[in-house]
């Protein structure tokens, strides 16, 4: 195809328009993966995470400096919520990083969530190969701004960083289930607002008492504003990969990415083949009456139907 | 397949700090089902143009309250062509008077929208006149 040779060659205009077609599930998308995919497995993902307004993206533009010093190449993916009332979105990440617009080394693709709930969308991952074959060394992927439970980016990223601020939760809400267990790095910015310490002291407590494991999150106070801590966190982050990539974790861990990834299609796939099969049947419509009569369960009914059909036709 | 979004840039070109007109813009196309990427305000038609194309958006919107529209816009448009992405359509608004609009349109400003108009006139300006690309 030849906007799989364009991007190959370093061309940024067929670079954004095959994220358009991975994000819209073109139809050509399937073959642009499909080409591009033997070319990744290069760049290494780094995922920012974190409330609304924490300062992600800002922190994202402290670090892209960083990174620049080292010359690396560098992929941004900053998503924000699509509407669920009209489909709409606002977004504003890249507004925190409008300094990089003229560096043609970075790269900055704003998406919407486009109805998925885990913090991503689901073309997030397509849109990182694209990145990746592209040539970009690194790829940053910021999530939306994040509650308690949308931990997809710890399923995408290399190193996930959660970005907090100070006194956002006492001692207990550190403890709870869901996104505290997710980084890799835990980033306190704003922290020249009172209460870092003991919000670092509260993180540090929950993150020595889970002793089983063999990457010990740090924990780093950044003011972006002021550009304090940047250093820091991106020594963190290079430590983090070195880890990763010491006794083959990282292999290990995208091994378990592509597990999943299969995994997750075939559902795709099979779900997309019921709904064809299906939808509009009399035999669908009649189980539906039989439900509402109470002459069946949804789940006896559901086996029924699948039962009665043959999803190992090709559409 | 997913219906296809629009996507818009609205931009702020040049030195204008100005950006209420621009925000109540990319809220009634972000109500109108589009996914609206806004600039923030000062950027260069340099910094526009390269957004607008790692975007891949289908319209930019520029809004200049500053005078100096007969400067900068051409200079987006110009940058479009060079950069071969004048496929993506170009409207304005702010206070532009009425003597420059033909002007602007000369240079591949496709409309320009001034005070006083409704954003149901600007979204179906945008809906009719974007180039469907496949």
């Amino acid at each position: 195809m030849d906007i799989v040779k364009d991007l190959l060659k370093g061309d940024r205009k067929a670079l954004a328009r095959a994220i358009s077609m991975v994000d819209n599930e073109d139809l050509q998308s399937k073959e642009i993966i499909k080409e591009i995919f033997p070319y990744t497995g290069k760049a290494f993902i780094i995922g920012i995470t974190g409330p609304p307004g924490s300062g992600k993206s800002s922190l994202i533009n402290r670090l892209v400096y960083v990174m620049r010093k080292e010359d690396l190449k560098i992929g941004i993916i900053a998503v924000d919520p699509t509407s669920p009332f009209t489909g709409g979105s606002i977004l504003g990440d890249r507004i925190r990083m409008q300094e990089h617009n003229s560096d043609k080394n970075v790269f900055i693709r704003s998406m919407s969530t486009r109805g998925s709930l885990g913090g991503i969308s689901n073309a997030t991952r397509g849109v990182v190969h694209l990145l990746d074959a592209f040539g970009k060394d690194i790829v940053i992927i910021e999530t939306v701004g994040v509650g308690q439970s949308e931990v997809d980016i710890a399923k995408n990223a290399d190193t996930t960083i959660l970005v907090l601020t100070p006194l956002s939760g006492d001692s207990v809400q550190v403890l709870k289930a869901g996104i505290m267990e997710i980084p890799d790095i835990v980033v306190i910015n704003k922290a020249d607002l009172p209460g870092a310490g003991i919000s670092q002291t509260d993180i540090n407590i929950m993150l020595d008492f889970k002793n089983k494991r063999t990457w010990r999150p740090p924990v780093v106070q950044t003011i972006t504003l002021n550009d304090v801590g940047t250093q820091k966190l991106w020594e963190e982050i290079k430590k983090h990969r070195r880890f990763l990539e010491k006794d083959d974790y990282l292999a290990k861990l995208r091994a378990e990415r592509h597990q999943k990834d299969v995994l997750l299609f075939m559902e795709n796939i099979i779900k997309t083949k019921i709904w064809n099969t299906i939808m509009g049947t009399a035999m669908f419509e009649e189980m539906i009456t039989k439900i509402n009569n109470k002459e069946i369960d949804p789940l006896s009914a559901a086996q029924e139907i699948l039962n009665s059909i043959d999803l190992t036709n090709h559409e | 397949m997913i219906e296809k979004k629009i996507r818009v840039l609205a931009a702020k070109v040049g030195l204008d700090g100005h950006d209420r007109g621009i925000k109540v813009i990319a809220q009634a196309l972000k109500d109108a089902g589009m996914e609206v990427i806004y600039t923030g305000i000062r950027q260069t038609p340099e910094q526009i143009v390269e957004i607008a194309i790692q975007e891949d958006v289908d319209v930019i919107g520029i809004s200049i309250l500053s005078g100096a529209h007969l400067q900068l816009l051409p200079l987006v448009t110009e940058l479009l062509r060079k950069e071969g992405a004048n496929d993506i359509l170009v409207v304005a608004g702010g206070v532009i008077p009425q003597e420059d609009i033909a002007l602007l349109k000369e240079c591949g400003i496709k409309e320009v929208f001034t005070s006083g108009t409704l954003t149901g006139d600007l979204i179906k300006f945008i809906k009719e006149n974007i180039i469907k690309r496949e």
